[in-house]
């Protein structure tokens, strides 16, 4: 590849001086060396950053399998506790699993829907602060959040649980009774979707605005209102930006450490969303990693990589999923 | 189908920007008629009021009338909406849906317009469209590739098809050669004579050969100058219009002496 490129620009070369010569500006030589060279110093450097990141991710993947193993292989009893490591990880699974999934399904037709409303709906002069609003809530910590849900938001739940659990108890997630505190896996859940919320809404509405005027006007031609429009010609277009959107935040849901880790009051798992219990991965490691040692500090790892290997898990579905649209992404 | 178009009195204005000023035109139905005048004068301006599509741009408003037969569609009242899906329009650039199937983006208009239908009416209204704008033998064993896929005069005429499928009174045209080969180019011009015979026509061009090949009537837009609103300066057979105009800067700009 290198030796046809060289011969090439030889030949380049040699043609160049057998040109009589030409009016080129003086300081412009024909031969551009010192471009060449800045490309090939680009290149080296893009290829220096994509090697350093698959070696980090590498040698994270190495490092959290080399001290999981001991607790993934270890007996219940080298253990100290009742059942094997997976039985101890299943249900801090199920807690992360779940209170994600409840944060996206909370957040993503709210922020999508926002994203609208600035993109699409709001008059110019209330799009732009909304949007400032809606971004500045991705820029306070996650341990504010964590506070501000264990205290205020928590406690303004607990009438809507103690209404569910009077109401609703026959379905097993509003369990029999409900938590006095509001601290449950459904608050934490909550406080996760406002947290996702900021970077759905933030990607939609970029995408949202990239939407070719050809296409909007196109569909209003054909006398679409502008909610048909939109999904006629905005949603196809923002798809599979919407859908990495959603992943980055499952992402950030499932990694989310000290909103949950102060929210919840952790427990054994149970069915109930509003009852006290249930814990998270991310929070699991926080409130024991700095008190384990030996076979506890391996066992936690290993739960940091199941955890690992969960969100890799959802970014392949979401690369499958934009992947299945890609002929009709327009791109082509 | 196939409706008359008059303008009364009709101003056009961007925010407070005179762009078009008092326009009279009576447009006959099934009649091609082509708005031709140097670039800034308003033709695609007034084209787009013709189905209320500049005001898709903000503070783009109209004064005036404009009579679909005799209904006045900027009398108070009237949808847009429904007024965009008797009127339809074909943009400069071929615009067909890219995530939608050659068969979704002809069944669009009726898709959108929430209208549920079996199969065998969407195949049939489907292969009629297709027919009409004399893409089917083209496409007919791909109707569920994108129709992105297709060549840039192909997708042109599976914009026409898109258009043609929910049977429009009125059919505007906005330039649209002028990102098409010659031979598209002139596949399209064969279809507009075909289409004359169901629809009202109007087409805004830059090439006076496609105004004089197509239309039966042309209207002449000029500007007077940057800042100054575009007029309508004449209006009348093409053939007339491109023979003996009766005003100057008619022939001034036909003759290529303009400017």
């Amino acid at each position: 590849m290198s030796q046809t490129e060289t011969r090439g620009s030889a030949v380049a070369q040699t043609t160049d001086t057998e040109q009589p010569p030409v009016d080129a500006p003086a300081g412009v030589p024909l031969d551009n060396r010192s471009g060449r060279f800045g490309d090939r110093l680009f290149s080296g450097i893009s290829l220096a950053a994509g090697i350093v990141i698959l070696v980090v991710l590498a040698g994270v993947a190495a490092f959290l399998i080399r001290d999981a193993i001991p607790a993934v292989v270890a007996s219940p009893e080298e253990l100290d506790r009742d059942t094997s490591f997976w039985g101890y990880v299943g249900p801090l699974v199920a807690g992360s699993v779940v209170a994600s999934l409840i944060a996206i399904l909370v957040a993503t037709p709210v922020g999508v829907g926002i994203a609208l409303f600035i993109s699409h709906y709001a008059p110019k002069r209330l799009a732009q602060p909304l949007g400032y609003v809606i971004d500045l809530l991705a820029a306070i910590p996650s341990v504010v959040y964590g506070a501000w849900g264990a205290l205020v938001f928590g406690a303004a739940l607990v009438p809507g649980y103690a209404w569910l659990s009077e109401h609703l108890s026959f379905i097993p997630i509003f369990g029999p009774t409900h938590s006095t505190t509001g601290r449950t896996l459904l608050t934490a859940a909550l406080v996760l979707a406002v947290m996702v919320l900021p970077i759905i809404t933030s990607l939609c509405r970029e995408l949202f605005l990239q939407t070719p005027k050809l296409h909007e006007e196109a569909a209003l031609a054909l006398g679409a209102t502008r909610w048909e429009m939109i999904k006629a010609a905005v949603f196809p277009f923002a798809r599979a930006g919407i859908v990495s959107a959603v992943m980055l935040g499952l992402g950030r849901a499932l990694g989310e450490t000290m909103a949950v880790a102060l929210v919840l009051s952790p427990g054994p798992l149970t069915a109930s969303l509003i009852s006290t219990g249930n814990s998270t991965i991310p929070a699991e490691i926080a409130l024991g990693f700095s008190e384990a040692f030996g076979i506890r500090r391996s066992e936690l790892i290993a739960a940091g990589l199941v955890l690992f290997v969960i969100t890799l898990v959802v970014n392949v579905l979401a690369r499958l999923v934009v992947a299945r649209y890609k002929d009709f992404s327009g791109a082509n | 189908m196939s409706k008359s178009i008059e303008a009364i009195d009709l101003d056009v204005y961007y925010g407070s920007f005179l762009a078009v000023e008092g326009v009279n035109i009576r447009i006959e139905p099934r009649t091609v008629t082509a708005f031709i005048g140097p670039s800034g004068c308003g033709k695609t301006t007034f084209l787009r009021t013709m189905n209320r599509m500049h005001e898709v741009l903000p503070n783009a408003t109209v004064k005036g009338q404009l009579l679909l037969d005799a209904e006045d569609i900027y009398a108070s009242g009237v949808d847009p909406v429904r007024v965009r899906s008797k009127v339809g329009m074909v943009f400069q650039r071929p615009n067909p849906f890219p995530t939608m199937s050659i068969r979704d983006n002809v069944l669009a208009g009726f898709r959108l317009n929430g209208i549920r239908m079996g199969k065998a009416q969407a195949d049939e209204i489907t292969e009629r469209s297709l027919k009409g704008a004399n893409l089917w033998n083209e496409v007919k064993d791909r109707l569920d590739k994108p129709g992105s896929g297709l060549s840039g005069g192909q997708q042109q005429r599976l914009c026409i098809a898109r258009t043609i499928a929910v049977q429009p009174e009125v059919i505007l045209m906005d330039e649209p050669c002028s990102a098409l080969d010659p031979i598209s180019t002139l596949a399209v011009e064969d279809l507009i004579g075909e289409l004359k015979e169901h629809y009202t026509i109007v087409i805004v061009t830059h090439n006076m050969q496609q105004a004089s090949r197509v239309s039966d009537k042309t209207a002449f837009f000029n500007i007077a100058g940057t800042g100054k609103p575009g007029k309508l300066i004449e209006f009348d057979y093409t053939d007339k219009i491109f023979s003996n105009p009766s005003v100057q800067s008619t022939e001034d700009y036909i003759t290529g002496r303009f400017g």
